[in-house]
């Protein structure tokens, strides 16, 4: 048997989708996820939302999404605009797949704070 | 002109094995692996097999000649040796269209999996692979929702689903039952399950579970804002009573429910696939029974051909075997059916034991679930195997954990998210997957404690049924 102690486990929080049991990415880790939906030809698109509406499926679209851009940098560039014309919203960033009428990538990028 | 009546005994070989013929696009074709009895030529058995799943019998009759039989029967076309075992061989056979009734896989397997195995000049058979045609396929319903409209529902995107099947399989309350659900959905899974064999016995009626387990979810949804699902097994003694409890979960509104497709039979599949459709619900197949048909190499029915009845008949979800946990399944042989659910055009390819082209149309793919004796060690192998369209499905590995079912799902949730965050930059998870766990594991206490309890579980044993490649294949959970 495990020697491991036991820890209680409190009361849960609300969580913001794929990534979001995990710490909040560093710029760098950003910067290789973006990459990733560029390379994979995904459409980047941006959308954000206050924090006890996130539940819903619609959020609001920050611009249309960004038919054509493979620069990693434009796409980050657009998430801080967002973030800031927003400061306390969750903004996410997601990845369409326009092939398969899905998205291929979802990222809540700024957590409200 | 026409022909004249003779009684008598015919070889089958005279009628049904035509090596010219060329398949047309809308024909049904079959390989059958054939171990023929002692001193049988393989052209008069695989003449013998084509002629028995269509339309032969073992003389012939007079009401033959009022029909255009050449239009009708099935005919053995090509005969091939099987690697690694020179008993047997492949015949391929292919069939009219005709043949079968329309959306109906029922009738398609009562063709090709009937009287014929049963055939004493045959020591044994095994049915390796269908060709539906096109022209067919778009005569069935498939998956009532299919993946991408599940993803859709469930708003999860980027990487694979997670779930666990609630443990004792057997014997728990409905209360407490629900208990070990909603921890483990508040934990971070996304659904949880119902066992195969838990449908409403006396220590736990179904419907005292559905209310207990619908609270569960609703609780889970509202705690932590994410879409969960627990598979409401709706399997029941008869199909009356079976959308009876499918009504029930949707008054709930719960967002799944689950079948076992081969012991409750094709037709209450197709039944109940439809049902779903109609009402929005999504449906997770479970396959109890499956190893009984498709696991010996020399006998039965290959897996990827019930994959192909089944998404055919209708699910969303299926499970494929893990390749890297407790039940069996070679991993080129598991590759080859987990294409088969999830795309709309599989090639033939002999190294994953796909005989034939399969072209699926527009009919939506399942999700793939990999399910037995898995936990966090096997997370980066999981990514990597599978990608993103698949639920991988803990038991022990989220229940087990030293703290609890909550912190066994977050254990599972955060191994996950660091393996595919790791994967889309550019990490090889085969090889570095312990590295980026460990790595994870700062962050996450759960996990740090999940590693640790479950450092030295393999599953370590032969698999029975190989690939034919050097041998031939296999199945799980």
């Amino acid at each position: 048997m495990s020697d491991i102690e036991v820890q209680a486990i409190g009361p849960s929080e609300q969580q913001t989708g794929t990534f979001s049991y995990l710490p909040t990415f560093e710029a760098d880790q950003l910067a290789a996820q973006v990459d990733y939906l560029v390379a994979k030809g995904l459409i980047p698109a941006i959308e954000h939302v206050e924090p006890e509406r996130a539940t819903l499926t619609y959020w609001y679209m920050w611009k249309l999404p960004m038919f054509g851009v493979s620069d990693p940098e434009v796409v980050l560039a657009e998430l801080a605009a967002c973030h800031h014309a927003n400061p306390g919203h969750y903004v996410r960033l997601i990845g369409y797949d326009n092939r398969r009428q899905t998205q291929g990538f979802s990222l809540v990028v700024y957590r409200g704070k | 002109m026409t022909s004249q009546y003779e009684a008598g005994v015919k070889e089958y070989r005279a009628t049904y094995w035509e090596p010219d013929y060329q398949p047309k696009d809308t024909d049904l074709l079959a390989v059958f692996k054939t171990v023929p009895q002692a001193g049988v030529p393989q052209e008069e058995v695989a003449a013998a097999v084509a002629a028995e799943s269509s339309t032969g019998t073992w003389t012939t009759v007079w009401t033959d000649l009022l029909t255009d039989l050449d239009h009708y029967r099935g005919r053995a076309y090509r005969i091939e040796d099987v690697p690694g075992d020179p008993e047997a061989f492949y015949a391929y056979v292919a069939y009219p269209l005709d043949l079968f009734e329309e959306g109906s896989v029922v009738n398609v397997l009562t063709s090709l999996v009937g009287n014929v195995f049963g055939f004493k000049a045959l020591r044994s058979l095994r049915l390796e692979d269908i060709r539906f045609p096109l022209h067919y396929v778009m005569t069935c319903g498939g998956p009532p929702n299919g993946l991408v409209v599940e993803r859709d529902k469930l708003n999860k995107y980027g990487r694979a689903l997670l779930g666990c099947t609630i443990k004792p399989k057997l014997g728990l309350s409905a209360k407490n039952y629900g208990r070990a659900v909603y921890e483990a959905l508040r934990g971070g899974l996304d659904f949880t399950k119902d066992d195969e064999n838990i449908n409403s016995q006396p220590f736990m009626r179904w419907r005292d579970r559905f209310d207990y387990v619908a609270e569960a979810v609703h609780q889970a949804e509202a705690e932590t804002g994410e879409r969960k699902g627990h598979y409401l097994n709706v399997t029941a003694a008869t199909v009356e009573e079976m959308y009876r409890r499918a009504e029930h979960a949707r008054s709930l509104d719960m967002r799944i429910i689950m079948h076992d497709f081969l012991t409750a039979g094709f037709t209450a599949n197709t039944s109940l696939a439809n049902w779903c459709r109609d009402n929005g619900m999504l449906l997770h197949i479970h396959r109890a029974m499956h190893a009984v048909v498709d696991r010996s190499p020399r006998h039965g029915i290959h897996f990827r051909v019930l994959t192909k009845c089944l998404r055919l008949s209708g699910g969303d979800h299926l499970h494929s075997g893990t390749v890297v946990g407790k039940l069996e399944g070679d991993r080129d042989a598991t590759l080859g059916w987990i294409d088969l659910m999830r795309e709309a055009y599989v090639p033939a390819n002999r190294s994953r034991g796909i005989f034939f082209d399969q072209d699926w149309g527009f009919m939506p793919g399942m999700f793939p679930v990999a399910s037995g004796g898995i936990h966090v060690w096997h997370i980066p192998a999981l990514v990597s195997i599978f990608g993103d369209d698949a639920v991988f499905q803990f038991g022990g590995g989220t229940l087990g954990h030293p703290w609890g079912n909550a912190a066994g799902a977050t254990a599972n949730r955060v191994a996950l998210e660091a393996c595919t965050e790791a994967r889309n930059a550019g990490k090889d998870l085969e090889r570095e997957g312990a590295e980026v766990l460990r790595a994870a594991a700062v962050h996450s206490p759960a996990l740090a404690a999940a590693m640790e309890t479950w450092k030295e579980i393999t599953f370590d044993f032969d698999t029975v049924d190989k690939l034919d490649i050097e041998m031939e294949e296999a199945a799980d959970e």
